[in-house]
């Protein structure tokens, strides 16, 4: 199947987001794609508040059945989250759950004025009532393969196949 | 035989004592309770990882801030606490401790925090958990005789890579009471396993364990040749309450040899760290004028010590 090309899409979500800024606009990534989609977006649109990125393994509903993984990153929240909109940054949306954790994080930091999604891929297969304000493409995806975001040692984002 | 610590996939099951433990498993301990760190600074100071949890403190010995951390630790994570008043209880009216634990189990406990006068106390625990096939519960050792302290340990190893990074290249000096201390036990292991090339202890002769050369230390007994160049000072506590006989001419005479002053702690690197387990005899082990001063580490040690054992519970409680 081929792939589009990841930093064509960033460049077209960045397009497509912008006329829905507000000078106080945050973005949050979730480690580790979306950390790396929120760092083009945010270079790209020129904001003003810092990049957070969060790690949801905290708030994950599975932690009872897979424990914690081991690389933790975390959590930088560099900006005043109370009455902010907030633009949440993932590569791959799927089941929204990591989405509804990334949220349960969000609201321990305060209480934003709102929070949207924004995602390169939306793969279907949803789990919960998520869904994105933004996505720069939509593939329907078995469950047994993973959508991945990878980086090269130069910086180039890729998307890449695996079966799961 | 396995590591009574480790289940059968060999992620940590119950935390036991530092020895034992391979280089991967404190390494990852570390690794987790760097992040925890962060959770200070929120609004809200809680994860929902031990969610629904029950959490019992069983202190059958005195102890206010290893308890105080354990519980702040375990409600961070959402757990549910509940400190047992030992002297009040069913053991004061005669009741063994494998009946309590027994007891606590039918109340669905969780996860225990044990704190012991007798070494081994806590594998005794973990040892009847284990054939009672209660593999859900976890055991913690909060300090067990003159044996482990492993949970010390560990916030002292994080607090030296805090400061020093690289465990490969230190040299780092325990001064003290060695003989009566749990403590000195779990530091000595965690640093040898974590790499310390050169670890030495200072101490008088009665407070020094005839054997203790055999963990692979250097043993000195005047503190300035001890301290020489040093990058880490890890002061311990005067054991009054374990002391039995005259093991000591005075506290003066003790602080004159073995207490860090100013002038003693010259003779270790300037940017040298001292660290503290608490709670802290001014004037006995240490000078004010150092356990204030610009290289004292003693309080980010306890609030490092929280993010430990959240990173210790977390990694039972998902075992």
């Amino acid at each position: 199947m081929a792939l589009p090309d990841a930093e064509q899409l960033c460049r077209a979500l960045a397009e497509s987001i912008r006329p829905g800024l507000h000078p106080d606009t945050a973005l949050v990534g979730i480690h580790t794609g979306g950390v790396w989609v929120a760092e083009r977006l945010h270079a790209t649109l020129g904001l003003k508040t810092p990049l957070g990125s969060i790690d949801v393994a905290f708030y994950r509903d599975d932690f009872n059945r897979s424990g914690l993984h081991p690389q933790l990153k975390k959590s930088d929240i560099p900006f005043d989250v109370e009455d902010r909109p907030i633009v949440i940054v993932d590569d791959v949306l799927y089941t929204g759950r990591t989405i509804r954790a990334a949220m349960n994080e969000i609201f321990d930091y305060g209480r934003p004025a709102r929070i949207d999604l924004a995602v390169l891929v939306d793969r279907g297969g949803r789990e919960l009532p998520v869904c994105p304000r933004w996505s720069a493409h939509e593939l329907a995806l078995p469950p047994a393969q993973n959508l991945q975001l990878e980086r090269s040692g130069a910086g180039i984002l890729t998307l890449r196949l695996i079966d799961a | 035989m396995r590591n009574p610590q480790l289940n059968s996939h060999g992620e940590l099951q119950h935390l036991l004592t530092i020895e034992g433990l391979p280089r991967e498993i404190l390494t990852a301990i570390l690794d987790t309770a760097a992040p925890f760190t962060e959770v200070a600074e929120r609004e809200v100071k809680k994860l929902p990882l031990l969610r629904g949890k029950s959490v019992f403190n069983l202190f059958f010995e005195n102890s206010t801030r290893t308890r105080t951390t354990f519980e702040i630790a375990a409600k961070r994570l959402s757990a549910d606490v509940i400190n047992l008043n030992i002297s009040t209880s069913s053991t004061a009216k005669g009741e063994t401790l494998l009946d309590t634990v027994d007891n606590l189990c039918a109340m669905q406990a969780d996860m225990f925090v044990v704190r012991h006068a007798s070494s081994g106390a806590p594998f005794l625990m973990a040892r009847h958990l284990a054939a009672m096939g209660l593999d859900h519960i976890h055991v913690i050792n909060a300090g067990d005789g003159r044996h482990a302290h492993p949970t010390q340990g560990l916030l002292d190893m994080y607090t030296i890579r805090h400061y020093k990074k690289d465990f490969t290249r230190l040299a780092v000096a325990i001064v003290g009471d060695l003989l009566h201390s749990r403590v000195a036990r779990s530091q000595i292991q965690a640093l040898a396993t974590l790499g310390v090339p050169e670890i030495r202890v200072i101490g008088p002769k009665t407070l020094m364990p005839t054997d203790i050369d055999r963990m692979g230390v250097r043993v000195f007994h005047d503190m300035r040749a001890g301290l020489r160049d040093v990058d880490v000072v890890m002061m311990l506590r005067l054991q009054n309450e374990r002391m039995q006989g005259a093991l000591l001419p005075s506290p003066q005479e003790f602080f004159k040899y073995y207490g860090l002053t100013a002038e003693k702690l010259a003779c270790a690197r300037p940017d040298a760290i001292v660290m503290h387990p608490g709670p802290m005899n001014r004037g006995v082990e240490i000078d004010s004028a150092v356990a204030d001063g610009p290289n004292a580490v003693i309080l980010p040690q306890v609030t490092f010590g929280i993010a430990v054992r959240m990173a210790v519970m977390s990694m039972l409680a998902g075992s």
